[in-house]
């Protein structure tokens, strides 16, 4: 039995190896411990079976009718457009900020003029791209308060963004984008899903 | 690099005492060589502590605590939240790990007398802490809401009413309602979660500076502070924690990881005794299981409270009971003043003792196993032996540690 | 001491059988199988057929049923009647009052029966029914005296009575089929195994995973066994 011992300042080059190696299968361990409980945060089966895409029937949606449908605790607008509607598309387009939908805020599919696979049926998330309030839907042409140019579109009465009637954002207003255009399907011509972009995913 | 770390630390110890207190606690805290199996417990409970912290607060992001949610809450934890079943097995083993590391180290604590001078108030802070533990032990096991949690909560919560004149108040007092219910659940949320977790971790850090005043004993129960090199004030038969012990407790915690783990996926109910199998059957406050026993930890201490069939001395059956069960707890804090023993290590200790400590391991087995069965006749016997063999182990010490037969310590720690 | 202590430890760690029938009667073995998938498929169908009626399961989603085999289609097809959703919980189609005013209770929700009851007492329990005039369904069971379910298989299984023997080691009871159903009784038997493999899985559906992930833990810990151990060796040399 020694009466001391020598604390080796310098490490052998076993030592250091092991040091290294019990460190990084430490390292390893810490992180697989930490995966499970990171992964326990995300949406659960609950939230993603309430997240469900929706099925809705637009068979009796009036022309320049609005339908709103909630999806993963969102409204999303269906909006039935009339063919003025739709010409009021091209009359404002010098007043947007993103006309042609360069910015990714719909699906390749919804990039166009009238942003939406069908150019009546118009499926658009009703939450304001400045702070998420919800815009009101004017369909109103030259209204007192929105002026004489106004030739119908969505309006966010929390700060003054103005939208046109595929959901495009006007030029000097807070909101910085278009509008999100969700996924979505035509199961039929009356059956629309929204949230998913197949037919499988029910 | 090292230049820039080295300057970095001494940036923070000239605001903070990082230095200090890690040769303090660890580089510099020289515990005896000669640590054994048995004290590789005391850093496994500090584990546990933390995987019960770290996988509890993940359980309450889920739980529900309303007696008409809180089961299927569970449920939901163990089916629809990712990896909730992992989170919530690692708690569940973990209740009953903590017992195990606990009494494990308790019983090294009896074997080496490092209870004794110096070290009383280490004890008590101990058992302080072992009785936070049972709390919070009893708050969680109400949690899931199943009958096992609901009519073991009711027999625990009805001995307070066993108490004279105030009992029926003071139940009506902790429950929030004149019986079991919503209201109780939810507080006792509030314990298990908020209120006792604080205070077992200032506990814990309490006993860990009580422990690093006195230093830690060993299995030959001599002090190694009373031979320190001249030279350097180090004790000759101590080393370093750091990096000695840190090693070779890493080596504990890994094999304690095997066992642990090996219960998580592979028997997480642990044949029905970590997790009860009536649990699985929501509350129901009309009807009692055929067959209720609390979870095995309480057992020893639940048979002890069913041994009592008789009044006496004009105290009735019911209030002895609790009394004999309170008493077999509070009982250990006692040890310090109740080992007469010249020596402190069983390794220098006579007979007496150690058939003592023998028979006192035997009766708490014996009773943990009667307090899982319905009692018999001859089952009501057999708690009612061992119960007294129980309580001779502490109130005869005074006696037979003293008149035992003793070796004489070494005066320096054998290999 | 130490073996003592050790043996008492494992005496103490044996399962204990709280597990047994309250009528004391012998359990028969259930063919337990959670790896199985057509077992439980089979198992899953017989159960959305016959207890979903009354008995919900209801902490289980449909789509969990992927993790058995079946696609989202096959779900929807075969597991799914009453127009919900895939993402949906098994509800019964009964509402609590009518269960217990045709029963007397309400028929206990079966999503963690098999951890409650074990499948040992299940499996005996779904093939211990026969005919008792003396109980208002008219149907008895051996394992569960005077129980509120009616016999819900027996167009499967046929009828059977009960048969009590007295000798000198006291009354021995046993069944047996008086009128054949539409499944032999070998057949019954799978019928039942495989319902009640399907219920283990229920139970607990991640089950199959948790031990698959058990054994990876358990190889990297041994893996960081040997090098702890190694690393403790190597500083200890200066102590030693």
């Amino acid at each position: 039995m020694a009466d001391s011992f020598s604390i080796n300042d310098e490490m052998s080059g076993r030592r250091k190896f092991l040091v290294a190696a019990t460190s990084v299968a430490g390292g390893i361990a810490g992180a697989a411990i930490a995966t499970p409980f990171l992964l326990s945060m995300m949406p659960s089966e609950r939230a993603k079976a309430a997240g469900a895409p929706v099925e809705v029937d637009i068979s009796k949606l009036e022309p320049g009718m609005l339908l709103m449908v909630e999806w993963r605790g969102k409204v999303v607008w269906v909006l039935n457009r009339t063919p003025e509607m739709l010409e009021s598309l091209v009359k404002v387009e010098d007043q947007l900020a993103d006309p042609n939908s360069d910015k990714k805020q719909q699906p390749d599919y919804a990039k166009n003029r009238t942003r939406s696979i069908k150019p009546e049926f118009l499926v658009v998330e009703g939450v304001c791209t400045h702070l998420g309030c919800s815009p009101v839907f004017r369909k109103d042409v030259a209204p007192a308060d929105l002026g004489s140019d106004w030739l119908g579109g969505f309006f966010c009465p929390c700060h003054g963004s103005k939208f046109d009637l595929a959901g495009r954002v006007y030029k000097h207003v807070p909101a910085p984008t278009n509008l999100v255009v969700p996924p979505h399907v035509y199961l039929s011509d009356s059956r629309l899903l929204i949230g998913s972009e197949s037919e499988g995913a029910v | 690099m090292s230049n820039l770390f080295n300057s970095m630390i001494a940036w923070i110890d000239k605001r903070f005492p990082l230095t200090s207190n890690w040769k303090a606690h660890l580089s510099e805290y020289y515990a005896p060589k000669n640590f054994n199996f048995w004290y590789f417990f005391g850093s496994l409970a500090l584990l546990v502590l933390v995987n019960q912290l770290l996988t509890g607060i993940f359980l309450t992001m889920n739980y529900k605590p309303d007696a008409s949610q809180a089961f299927a809450s569970v449920e939901y934890i163990m089916r629809d939240v990712d990896y909730g079943w992992l989170i919530r097995y690692m708690h569940s083993t973990g209740a009953s790990m903590f017992f195990v590391v606990v009494y494990l180290h308790m019983f090294r604590g009896m074997m080496y007398g490092s209870y004794r001078k110096p070290r009383e108030l280490l004890w008590l802070i101990g058992m302080v802490i072992f009785f936070v533990l049972m709390s919070l032990a009893f708050t969680g096991y109400i949690l899931p809401w199943g009958q096992m949690s609901y009519w073991g909560a009711q027999v625990i919560v009805s001995m307070f009413g066993a108490i004279p004149s105030i009992g029926e108040i003071l139940q009506q007092w902790l429950l929030g309602d004149f019986t079991l219910s919503d209201a109780a659940l939810n507080r006792f949320f509030a314990y298990h979660v908020v209120t006792l977790p604080l205070v077992l971790l200032v506990l814990v850090f309490v006993h860990i500076l009580a422990l690093h005043e006195t230093g830690s004993n060993n299995p030959d129960g001599i002090e190694i502070k009373e031979n320190k090199n001249p030279a350097n004030g180090i004790p000759v038969d101590g080393i370093p924690f750091h990096p000695y012990y840190t090693v070779k407790d890493i080596v504990g915690v890994v094999v304690f990881l095997i066992v642990f783990c090996g219960i998580i996926f592979f028997a997480p109910e642990m044949g029905g005794y970590f997790l009860e199998y009536n649990n699985f059957i929501p509350a129901n406050t009309l009807q009692t299981p055929d067959h209720i026993a609390p979870v095995w930890y309480f057992t020893p201490y639940y048979s002890m409270l069913r041994a009592v069939t008789v009044n006496f001395l004009g105290v009735d059956a019911k209030l002895w009971g609790v009394i004999l069960m309170a008493g077999s707890v509070v009982i250990f804090c006692f040890l310090p003043w109740l080992d007469r023993s010249p020596v402190k290590s069983i390794r220098y200790k006579g007979p007496y003792f150690k058939v003592a400590l023998t028979l006192f391991v035997i009766s708490f087995f014996v009773l943990g196993w009667l307090g899982t069965k319905s009692p018999t006749p001859l089952y009501t016997l057999l708690a009612q032996i061992f119960t007294v063999i129980y309580f001779a182990f502490f109130i005869l010490m005074p006696w037979y540690s003293k008149i035992d037969k003793t070796k004489p310590e070494p005066k320096r720690l054998k290999e | 001491m130490k073996k003592i202590t050790i043996a008492l430890l494992i005496l103490c760690l044996t399962p204990f059988s709280v597990l047994a029938s309250e009528s004391g009667m012998p359990l028969d073995r259930a063919p337990v199988d959670i790896t199985d998938n057509a077992s439980l498929q089979r198992g899953a169908e017989s159960f959305v057929n016959y207890c979903l009626t009354c008995h919900g399961a209801s902490y289980m989603r449909y789509n969990r049923h992927r993790d058995i085999g079946f696609t989202n289609e096959e779900i929807l097809n075969k597991l799914v009647f009453t127009g919900q959703k895939v993402g949906d919980l098994m509800q019964s189609a009964m509402r609590k009052k009518e269960g217990e005013e045709w029963f007397g209770v309400v028929p206990p929700d079966l999503s963690v029966i098999a951890r409650a009851r074990g499948a040992d007492w299940l499996y005996t329990y779904l093939r211990a029914f026969y005919r008792d005039d003396a109980t208002h369904t008219g149907w008895n069971n051996l394992v569960f005296d005077r129980v509120a379910m009616p016999h819900v298989l027996y167009q499967l299984q046929g009828e059977q009575k009960l048969i009590v023997k007295t000798s000198d080691k006291g009354e021995q009871k046993s069944l047996a089929l008086v009128k054949p159903g539409q499944l032999s009784a070998a057949e019954y038997d799978k019928f039942v195994g495989d319902l009640v493999n399907y219920l283990v899985y229920l139970g607990e559906p991640h089950a199959s995973e948790r031990k698959k992930l058990g054994i990876e833990v358990m190889i990297f810990l041994l893996g960081m066994l040997v090098l702890s151990y190694a690393l403790k060796k190597e500083y200890w040399k200066d102590i030693h």
